[in-house]
């Protein structure tokens, strides 16, 4: 048992690791650690586009642009485990890349396994190099954790051009505003039942008819959109995967998910850390007090637990093999870890806890920031609740809950078609 | 990196996993539980004859002489088993103090027994109610000699010898003592815990013949020691309960039906078994951890047991109470096992100090590894 490199493995993190020290905008990197875990790029100094493009351009260049993507593709072409190193190596300026993480993500690898040669040639390299942003078209305001009970129509055109006609509206769009490409998923069949009558496109954001409205966050941010179609037309040939098999190809990123570890979650608590050992009571060091002790003791333990499963995980990438089941509690257990952290950091600083002022408030705000964006943290990408339900019919072989709507056809689902 | 058993040892604890299910069925737990069996002596036998007694113990001595990587292991398939035998009280305990403190002769004595398992050894810390510390410990030791009053003591009636912490005349630090409890002076009482599965005493010293083990006064830092490394195992014992513990929990919602389908499918139950898996994957990654620092020595060894304990402890307790609340009244019976991991778990939490010393344990050392940090940046 060890944390030790292969000389292979050694050589490519210290290569990786020199040329991070060159070229990384070392510049924002206090900004960047001030806004972790507050969901937003959190630069403003710079334009956080232009500040993530610049950052994709210089890594394409030297092959850590996606990097395990095959270089055809714009991507570096490295193993799983470079990949990871690569991603631990790059540490704090990997948050640079958010508004580009659907595409990579996701929109990326559901592309490559399901659009033409000539349509990846086309499209992946501006993408992993940040000339072009790709957004995902999956959420409706009546389809969040139940994606499938989605209404965005798609219906092939009687014009004999065969293209298909887009009706509807997506909603927790991110980067929406920004994009040049979505990837959406819409009901081409409403006879048939609900999986099975779905199909997967990509589309020009700048199609006519699409209209992008910002929805306006609890946290008071805009970092979503709703997107409505009005009659949008979509090439046939954008469609990926057959008519009917959009929830198949929808998995396509799912699968991806797995592979995607190696990256630090964000979970507060060397904060929350810092902060308790700066503050003081009248009776002390408010690191000193037992109720604290115990406290951040049980918050260090979890952020621990999650280090070293990540740790695990990562060995079985170098081993060559798919890390197991138990990377499916990350999320679930680093939301929660920011919402009690921030709502306990907040009650240190007791009256004055209030305050948002980076300028006035502890810790640059960072706290306030965290209380507000932290909610967020429990839904998107699959509330705790969805997280729970995968942990226990996945991992521990639980039947699913009854459903009434199986094999039922969609348009037959009581308050399906809204 | 790799930061997983090799698959050596992977292999090992899936023959300690067969060999327990075979050797150390529920059957064999209740037979003690119940009062049947004192101490499984065929039992104690046929592990020793697997050579688990002597695994940390070098060859020289009769032992192994593999790593504590072995040993996690080995505790984590005890932990599954409720093993009902003091293997933790000398192999984790007296076995390590002896390796740390034993003179030559002493280890040339004790150690040979101790991987045979024709000995048994334990520890005599506390003495009674209250948090022990070394300015509340009241035995003390003059002129080979040992007075004092020790409770609970793991294993107390079944020991062949002890060591037992102590003060030595005139002196304020703790000290440790080597005692033969079949000798004289020596008086041992059963006591009644929360989980009879494991044999606690009092043992009382009435000017029992001791010798000190490792130099006077250092008694502290010996204990410091022992502990992490007592910790990291019995965090596995720990995890190997929980685990077996979630796995009857989520048997039973599978087969248990009520309102016409099976209760796992509820969500009430569904995601109380899912905060189970949680907490225990969270457990076994620390407790990966502390194996690591144990295995390597290295200095953050404090940090890492402290890690594994406080995790192993949450998820043990956690997967324990909730594996009866999903078996409803039937978990409540004497008859299902579920009481028996309820027990294990809350003899485990305390029984090398309560989570506030472990807590407390585990601030300090981040607050050290941050000094350090700012000094080496500084």
């Amino acid at each position: 048992m060890n944390f030790d490199d292969t000389p292979e493995q050694a050589n490519f993190r210290a290569a990786a690791r020199a040329w991070i020290a060159a070229y990384a905008p070392h510049h924002l990197e206090a900004e960047l650690r001030t806004a972790a875990g507050t969901g937003t790029a959190g630069i403003k100094s710079v334009d956080p586009v232009e500040a993530a493009r610049s950052w994709l351009k210089a890594k394409a260049s030297a092959g850590y642009a996606c990097p395990s993507w095959p270089r055809e593709f714009g991507g570096g072409g490295l193993s799983p485990i470079e990949r990871v190193i690569w991603q631990q190596e790059e540490g704090i300026f990997g948050q640079l890349n958010g508004i580009f993480s659907i595409g990579h993500g996701m929109c990326g690898p559901t592309l490559m396994s399901w659009a033409s040669d000539e349509q990846k040639l086309r499209f992946l390299p501006p993408m992993a190099m940040g000339e072009e942003i790709w957004c995902q078209l999956f959420s409706e305001p009546g389809a969040g954790s139940d994606l499938a009970g989605l209404n965005t129509r798609a219906e092939q055109a009687s014009d004999g051009s065969r293209d298909w006609i887009i009706n509807g509206q997506k909603i927790w769009t991110s980067a929406a505003h920004l994009a040049n490409f979505g990837l959406l998923i819409a009901r081409n069949d409403p006879t048939a039942v609900k999986h099975k009558g779905l199909t997967m496109f990509f589309l020009d954001m700048s199609s006519p008819g699409i209209e992008i409205r910002p929805i306006r966050q609890a946290s008071g941010q805009y970092g979503f959109n709703e997107v409505f179609f009005t009659d949008v037309r979509v090439p046939d040939a954008q469609r990926l995967g057959a008519p009917g098999q959009g929830w198949e190809v929808s998995l396509t990123t799912l699968m991806n998910e797995r592979l995607s570890i190696g990256a630090a979650i964000t979970t507060g608590f060397d904060q929350i850390f810092a902060l308790a050992s700066q503050l003081y009571a009248s009776d002390g060091p408010l690191i000193a007090n037992r109720a604290v002790r115990s406290k951040l003791a049980n918050w260090a333990v979890r952020a621990s637990g999650l280090k070293y499963t990540a740790m695990r995980a990562v060995s079985a990438i170098a081993r060559g093999d798919t890390p197991g089941p138990e990377n499916a509690i990350g999320k679930l257990v680093a939301a929660s870890l920011n919402q009690e952290i921030a709502t306990f950091a907040i009650d240190l600083q007791a009256e004055a806890g209030i305050i948002t002022d980076p300028d006035l408030a502890a810790a640059q705000g960072q706290f306030q920031a965290m209380l507000l964006r932290s909610p967020a943290m429990r839904i998107e990408g699959g509330s705790d609740e969805i997280l729970r339900n995968i942990i226990g019919e996945r991992v521990l072989g639980l039947p699913g809950d009854i459903r009434i709507d199986k094999n039922v056809p969609f348009n037959l689902i009581k308050g399906s078609i809204q | 990196m790799n930061f997983e058993f090799s698959p050596e040892q992977r292999q090992l604890r899936d023959q300690a996993r067969r060999f327990f299910a075979e050797q150390c069925p529920p059957e064999t737990v209740r037979a003690v539980l119940d009062g049947q069996i004192g101490h499984h002596a065929q039992l104690w036998q046929s592990m020793a004859d697997m050579g688990f007694m002597g695994v940390t113990i070098p060859e020289t001595y009769g032992g192994l002489g593999l790593g504590y990587l072995e040993l996690c292991v080995i505790a984590e398939e005890c932990g599954r088993a409720l093993l009902p035998l003091p293997f933790s009280s000398s192999a984790y305990l007296a076995t390590e103090f002896l390796l740390i403190g034993g003179s030559q002769e002493q280890k040339d004595r004790w150690l040979p027994l101790l991987a045979s398992g024709k000995a048994i050894g334990t520890f005599a810390y506390a003495e009674g109610s209250a948090m022990v510390t070394a300015s509340s410990i009241t035995a003390r030791y003059a002129a080979g000699y040992l007075h004092g009053v020790k409770l609970p003591v793991p294993d107390g009636s079944h020991a062949d010898f002890a060591i037992v912490a102590a003060k030595a005349d005139g002196r304020e630090e703790l000290s440790l003592y080597a005692v033969d409890l079949n000798g004289d002076g020596v008086e041992r009482s059963p006591l009644a815990t929360i989980d009879p599965t494991r044999h606690h005493a009092q043992i009382t010293f009435a000017a029992a013949p001791a010798e000190p083990l490792g130099h006077t006064g250092t008694g502290e830092a010996m204990i410091a020691a022992v502990y992490d490394r007592a910790a990291v195992l019995f965090a596995f014992e720990q995890l190997g309960g929980a685990d077996c513990a979630l796995a009857m929990a989520r048997d039973y919602a599978l087969d248990r039906k009520a309102f016409g389908r099976a209760i796992g499918s509820f969500q009430a139950i569904k995601h109380m078994l899912a905060n189970m898996y949680v907490a225990s994957v969270l457990a076994r990654s620390n407790c990966y951890y502390g194996a690591w620092a144990l295995s390597t020595h290295a200095d953050e060894l404090p940090g890492a047991a402290a890690t594994a304990r406080i995790s192993a402890t949450q998820a043990y307790q956690l997967c324990a109470k909730d594996a009866i609340q999903v078996h409803g009244g039937m978990g409540f019976t004497w008859d299902f096992d579920c009481h028996l991991h309820y027990r294990r778990s809350h003899l485990l939490a305390v029984n090398l100090g309560s989570l506030s010393q472990w807590e407390d344990q585990l601030i300090d050392h981040l607050q050290a590894a941050k000094q350090r940090d700012l000094g080496s940046t500084a």
